[in-house]
């Protein structure tokens, strides 16, 4: 048997560094495959969840689509605008196709981490390839859906995603699961290679059950004057969320962002975080968290900066807002400084809606609840995150729908 | 009867008596101005008219145009008619200048005349309330939310501190127009802006009491010529210490 094989089989019984740690064999793995079909005849109850996730159903709003419920890939369409500058497939299918994208397969994610990133390689369920090819700008965002429609069930999807130099596109990623699920695990490994002087904004939106298990992991690489920037967000209850997701800037004057909209309602467990480490020239980095709590959710709200690099710089800013006596937020912000020179900082602040703020707010006319709502709708403001305005739009509705929209 | 009296108001805030039985009338279309040494009550007693928890009423009354309001709710005292220009406004991250302004005039509002009563740039309508604004700037934006907000009774919590002698002279104008058919109670510790202002009666708080009221030109400039150590001297004042 291969090491590599070796090590996995042996890592599939290690519980992650962080999260509650989880009985893998209390999740079903059989199910039957969904037949292939077009985004406008997928069944109703799938198209409103998928819509909940940012997935537009709108084929002129979306440069080209990338669906997979349970195991099957669905769908994978470019349209026919965007041929020839972007592809969407399975990562199966990329494999085969390119002899050279096992260069970038498990090449920054370890196979070894723990017990989650084992169970994806030993039964990997598809994911998606994206690759946007060298100087193409993509006007409109490419979209991917990760569904789930049994309960129960365990989904481990592998995606890769290169953004070729001189490129650039935004893509956003929907993952949620069928209104009858409660419980389950989904498992999902991405690997993003930003080349030089590219730009990519991902942004992740998940919407999961009560009782489901959420364990991503995900790494960037980012080139020479490369920008790579994830936006996550995460508004609906889920039994365990962890993810760490880490991203190297590699590159001379690469950019990294990370923006993180956290609720933590009902019983939720969150424990959610982002790394960058500078390696190159110039490097700059930023991350930036909010985390709301209510009910009794638990939030972990973690960050790492690393500076590898004499000429890197990189800031931190994680707020909590605590609605609940019974929640909890633990900020955990981390600066390692490797070398003299490198420059790191963070900004983190945790509590509730000052009463003061509250007040000012009623003696101009605004009733407790509008004052409420109007501060935690401001605290989530998404324009300090740069989003670009079609995601912008759709993260507005989301947080609008969650907390309650303009007065 | 636009016409706001206070009987006899004695308040603590934090566990510490803040004000002390304060016997206060403005009535309709009058502006009274209200002075005091540093820490001497004014703002509380401000804080005590809108209702904040933070203050507890331990006897007294609060009336307004006949009201009884001295248990009445921040909000519902602000639906009658009282709006408040703050000495020192919260910062509120994310809620925009233009949100607060917009629910103040019911959605609609011309932009660039409303900023221009205060001398306030557009822009600011879209930035976070309080944040990084100047000292002037605050001043200027609390004067610019109350002429929006269009109160019956106005007050003004020392709208001239800190704003430069071109402004002063906006400001003081926008406040007097504002206030030609209405009521209001300006409190200022230099007096300047009373040179654009036309009020009726002063009055001078000290350890949470007003211990003396009056013409107001008499009271200024004594309190500007001599301090207030004028006002130790009184045997009003020497009492109540
Ligand atoms: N929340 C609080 N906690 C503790 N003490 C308070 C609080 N609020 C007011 N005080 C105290 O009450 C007294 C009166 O304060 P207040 O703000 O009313 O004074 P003021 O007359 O407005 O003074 P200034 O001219 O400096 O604005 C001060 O001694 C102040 O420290
Ligand atoms: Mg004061």
């Amino acid at each position: 048997m291969p090491k590599g094989k070796k090590t996995t089989l042996n890592a599939i019984e290690k519980p992650a560094a962080f999260g509650p740690d989880l009985d893998l064999g209390a999740f079903k793995r059989e199910t039957s495959p969904w037949p292939p079909c077009t985004i406008s005849t997928l069944p109703e109850d799938i198209v409103q969840r998928a819509l909940s996730v940012g997935i537009s159903t709108e084929e002129k709003e979306r440069a080209g689509t990338y669906f997979q419920i349970d195991h099957s890939a669905i769908l994978q369409t470019i349209r026919k605008t965007f041929s020839g500058k972007a592809e969407i497939m399975t990562t199966g299918e990329a494999l085969k196709k390119y002899r050279w994208a096992k260069e970038y397969w498990w090449k920054i994610v370890a196979a070894d981490t723990d017990k989650f990133t084992a169970l994806a390689k030993l039964k990997w369920d598809q994911g998606y390839f994206i690759r946007v090819l060298e100087g193409q700008k993509i006007t409109i965002p490419l979209q991917a859906c990760l569904f789930i429609s049994k309960d129960n069930f365990n989904q481990n999807v592998h995606n890769l995603i290169i953004a070729e130099p001189n490129s650039e596109a935004q893509i956003i990623t929907g993952c949620t699961v069928h209104p009858n699920v409660q419980s389950g695990l989904h498992v999902g490994i991405s690997e993003f290679y930003v080349k030089k002087n590219a730009k990519l904004t991902f942004t992740m939106i998940h919407n999961w059950a009560q009782n489901f298990n959420v364990r991503p992991r995900t790494a960037a690489l980012v080139d020479d004057d490369a920008t790579f920037v994830s936006n996550y967000m995460c508004m609906k209850p889920v039994k365990s969320l962890q993810m760490y997701p880490v991203a190297y800037c590699k590159g001379a004057n690469s950019r990294v962002r990370f923006n993180t909209i956290l609720h933590g309602n009902q019983n939720s467990h969150l424990d959610v975080g982002s790394k960058v480490v500078l390696q190159g020239k110039g490097s700059r980095g930023e991350i930036i968290t909010r985390a709301i709590a209510s009910d009794n959710a638990q939030i972990n709200a973690r960050g790492l900066l690393v500076g590898e690099h004499e000429d890197s710089k990189a800031h931190l800013e994680c707020r909590g807002l605590l609605l609940s006596d019974e929640a909890f937020i633990h900020a955990i912000p981390e600066l390692v400084g490797k070398v003299k020179g490198t420059e790191l900082s963070h900004e983190a602040a945790v509590g509730k809606i000052a009463e003061e703020q509250i007040q000012y707010l009623m003696a101009r006319g605004f009733s407790e609840t509008e004052a409420e709502s109007l501060i935690i709708r401001g605290f989530m403001d998404t324009s300090i995150f740069g989003l670009p305005d079609v995601l912008k739009k759709d993260t507005e509705r989301m947080i609008d729908a969650t907390f309650g929209g303009a007065l | 009867m636009k016409t706001l009296r206070i009987e006899d108001l004695t308040v603590e805030i934090a566990g510490k008596r803040v004000l002390g039985g304060v016997n206060l009338e403005v009535p309709e279309g009058e502006t009274h101005v209200l002075l005091g040494p540093n820490g001497s009550g004014k703002t509380s007693l401000i804080t005590s008219i809108l209702g904040f928890p933070s203050c507890h009423i331990l006897s007294g009354k609060i009336r307004f145009n006949g009201t009884d309001i001295t248990t009445m709710p921040t909000d519902e005292r602000v639906k009658l008619g009282i709006g408040v220009a703050f000495q020192n406004p919260p910062q509120i991250r994310g809620v925009k200048l233009g949100d607060v302004l917009r629910h103040l005039t019911r959605r609609k509002f011309d932009e660039v005349k409303l900023a221009g009563t205060t001398n306030i740039p557009v822009d600011f309508f879209g930035r976070d309330l309080n944040l990084g604004f100047s000292g002037g700037e605050l001043k200027r934006t609390e004067i610019l939310q109350l002429l929006a907000q269009r109160p019956d009774f106005a007050i003004f919590d020392e709208p001239d501190s800190g704003v430069d002698v071109e402004n002063l002279e906006v400001i003081g104008k926008a406040i007097n127009e504002f206030l030609k058919n209405r009521s209001g109670l300006l409190i200022t510790h230099l007096g300047h802006i009373l040179r654009y202002l036309k009020v009726d009666k002063a009055h001078v708080m000290f350890y949470g009491t007003i211990a003396c009221s009056g013409k107001p030109t008499n009271i200024i400039n004594r309190i500007m010529k001599k301090g207030y150590k004028w006002c130790e001297r009184c045997p009003k004042v020497k009492r109540l210490h």
